[in-house]
C-alpha cells in the first residue's frame, strides 16, 4: 500500500531532532507539525517572519496581524520571535534552519528540483521556495512517486523549469524513502507492502537498489 | 523641534508628489500589514503607469488589487501573484507586466536599496529561469547570482504605532516587508493605527527609526483576513 498523506508526514517527522528549527512548506509538509514526538522541542519557522509558529487560533483569539507564510491565521508558541522578511530570509539563506520540508513536481538524479512553474499554465510565482532550496543544507522533498497518469516524478533530468539546482538529497514519496548520491537515487526504505519492483518500475532516473530494502516502521 | 515632525493631516497630503510612471514599494504579506488606506488614496488620485514592488498584489477588490480596476499598474515586481481574477486577465491580455522575484531576494533587494548597496550575490535562483540574463560568479566553489537593489520613488508602509518623529513599531507578523520598504523609498509614507507622544516608544524597541520616514498619517483599518483558519474543538 502506498503511504497516505498522514503517513508521509509521520515518516518525515521521524527525521526531526530535539532543538531543530524547521521550515514546513504548504501541503503534506504542514502535516508534519502534527507528528512532532512528545518530549521533543521543535521550533517552526514561517518565512513571512515568524520563528515559533503555534497552532491555529480560536474564534476569540484570531488576529489579522498574526499569519503564517500560507497566509493562514496562526498563534505563537512561548519563546517565539517575530521579525522582518529580510531577517527571515537571512536565517534561511545563511543556513540556520536545520530542516526544510517542501513539495515538488519533479526531482532528478542530480538533486535538481522543479516545484513552481508549469509552462503555458498560469504562473503564480515561486514565493520563498527558491530561497529555501538554495539556503537549506537539510531538505526533504515530499511528493507522490508518479503522476496520476503513472509518469515518474523521479527523473534523469527535470523537464520543468527548476526551483533549484543540485540542492536535494532526500526524497520521501508515497512509495519510498530515497537519497540522492553521485547521480542516482538510492532506495533506502519502502512503504509497507510496496514491492521493490513497483518502485523500480515507477522510477525513471537511475536507481540503486541495495540487497536489503527495509520497510518503513510506524509507531 | 518641528523639523522632525513627520505627521501629516490627511491621506491626500501623505501622497503629494506621486506622479504617473513612478515606482512604489509597498509593505505587506498577502493582506497582512498592507498599507490599505494609502493604496486607496493612490486609486483616488488615479495615478497611472505605476511599477509596484510588493510581495503580492492583494485580492480582487482589496489591497493592491484595487489599483488594477482602473489599470493604474504597468508592472508588478512580486514573488507570488494571481490570487485575483483581474490580475490574471490583465496579465494574459498583455496589459500588465510581471517580474517574478524569489521572496528572499525581493526582501534583500529592498534592504540593499535602503542601505546603499547597489547589488548583491545570492545562491537563490541559480540554474532557474530567474538567472536568465544575470551575471554569475563563483565564491568558495559555489555559483551565485548578481541581483540588483531596488529603490522606490515612494514607499508605502503600514505601521502599528509611530511617534511624531516617525519612529515606527509594527504589530506581530504585520511587520513582514514593511521595515524594508520603509528604508528604500525616496519618499517614505507610513500609515499607523496610533500616533503616540515622543518618548513613549522604547528607543530599543523601534523597528523603523524616524530617519527613514518622511510622512506619518493616522488611519483606521479594515485588516481583512485572507485565510481564516481556527482550531477545531477537540
Amino acid at each position: 500500500m502506498s503511504l497516505t498523506r498522514e503517513q508521509m508526514a509521520q515518516r518525515v517527522a521521524q527525521e526531526l531532532q530535539d532543538g531543530f528549527y524547521v521550515n514546513l512548506g504548504i501541503g503534506i509538509p504542514t502535516l508534519v507539525a502534527n507528528y512532532v514526538p512528545k518530549n521533543m522541542d521543535v521550533m517552526l519557522q514561517s518565512e513571512n517572519g515568524l520563528l515559533g509558529m503555534g497552532e491555529f487560533p480560536t474564534e476569540e483569539t484570531i488576529d489579522a496581524d498574526m499569519i503564517n507564510a500560507g497566509k493562514q491565521t496562526v498563534t505563537t508558541v512561548k519563546g517565539a520571535s517575530i521579525f522582518s522578511s529580510a531577517e527571515s530570509f537571512a536565517m534561511i539563506r545563511g543556513g540556520h534552519v536545520d530542516l526544510t520540508v517542501l513539495g515538488a513536481f519533479e526531482v532528478d538524479v542530480n538533486g535538481n528540483i522543479a516545484s513552481w512553474m508549469i509552462p503555458n499554465k498560469l504562473i503564480k510565482g515561486m514565493g520563498g521556495a527558491m530561497d529555501l532550496v538554495a539556503g537549506a543544507e537539510n531538505i526533504i522533498v515530499t511528493m507522490t512517486h508518479a503522476s496520476k497518469n503513472g509518469e515518474s516524478k523521479l527523473l534523469t533530468a527535470c523537464s520543468l523549469p527548476l526551483t533549484g539546482k543540485g540542492c536535494i538529497k532526500k526524497v520521501l514519496t508515497d512509495l519510498a524513502w530515497l537519497e540522492i548520491e553521485d547521480g542516482a537515487f538510492v532506495l533506502k526504505e519502502r512503504a509497507p507492502g510496496v514491492s521493490v519492483e513497483e518502485i523500480i518500475e515507477k522510477t525513471q532516473g537511475k536507481l540503486i537498489v541495495p540487497d536489503h530494502v527495509p520497510e518503513m516502521v510506524f509507531a | 523641534m518641528a523639523g522632525f515632525d513627520k505627521v501629516v493631516a490627511s491621506y491626500e497630503e501623505a501622497m503629494v508628489g506621486l506622479e504617473d510612471d513612478m515606482t512604489v514599494l509597498a509593505g505587506g504579506f498577502g493582506l497582512c500589514g498592507i498599507p490599505e488606506n494609502l493604496i486607496a488614496e493612490i486609486k483616488r488620485k488615479g495615478t497611472k503607469g505605476l511599477t509596484i514592488v510588493s510581495n503580492n498584489c492583494g485580492v480582487d477588490g482589496f489591497g493592491l488589487g484595487i489599483l488594477l480596476e482602473d489599470k493604474q499598474v504597468r508592472k508588478m515586481v512580486s514573488s507570488y501573484v494571481g490570487e485575483n481574477a483581474l490580475f490574471e486577465k490583465q496579465l494574459l491580455d498583455g496589459e500588465l507586466e510581471v517580474e517574478l522575484t524569489p521572496q528572499g531576494t525581493l526582501a534583500e533587494k529592498m534592504r540593499a536599496g535602503g542601505a546603499g548597496i547597489p547589488a548583491f550575490y545570492t545562491a537563490t535562483g541559480v540554474g532557474t529561469p530567474v538567472a536568465e540574463g544575470k551575471e554569475t560568479k563563483e565564491f568558495n566553489g559555489r555559483e551565485y547570482l548578481l541581483e540588483e537593489a531596488i529603490v522606490g520613488d515612494f514607499a508605502i508602509v503600514k505601521g502599528w504605532k509611530a511617534d511624531r518623529y516617525g519612529n515606527v513599531v509594527y504589530r506581530h507578523t504585520a511587520q513582514n516587508f514593511n521595515p524594508l520598504a520603509a528604508t528604500a523609498g525616496k519618499i517614505t509614507v507610513v500609515e499607523v493605527e496610533e500616533i503616540v507622544e515622543i518618548g513613549e516608544l522604547d528607543p530599543a524597541h523601534i523597528h523603523t527609526p524616524g530617519i527613514y520616514v518622511d510622512r506619518v498619517v493616522l488611519g483606521t483599518f479594515e485588516k481583512r483576513i485572507e485565510k481564516r483558519t481556527v482550531k477545531t474543538a477537540e
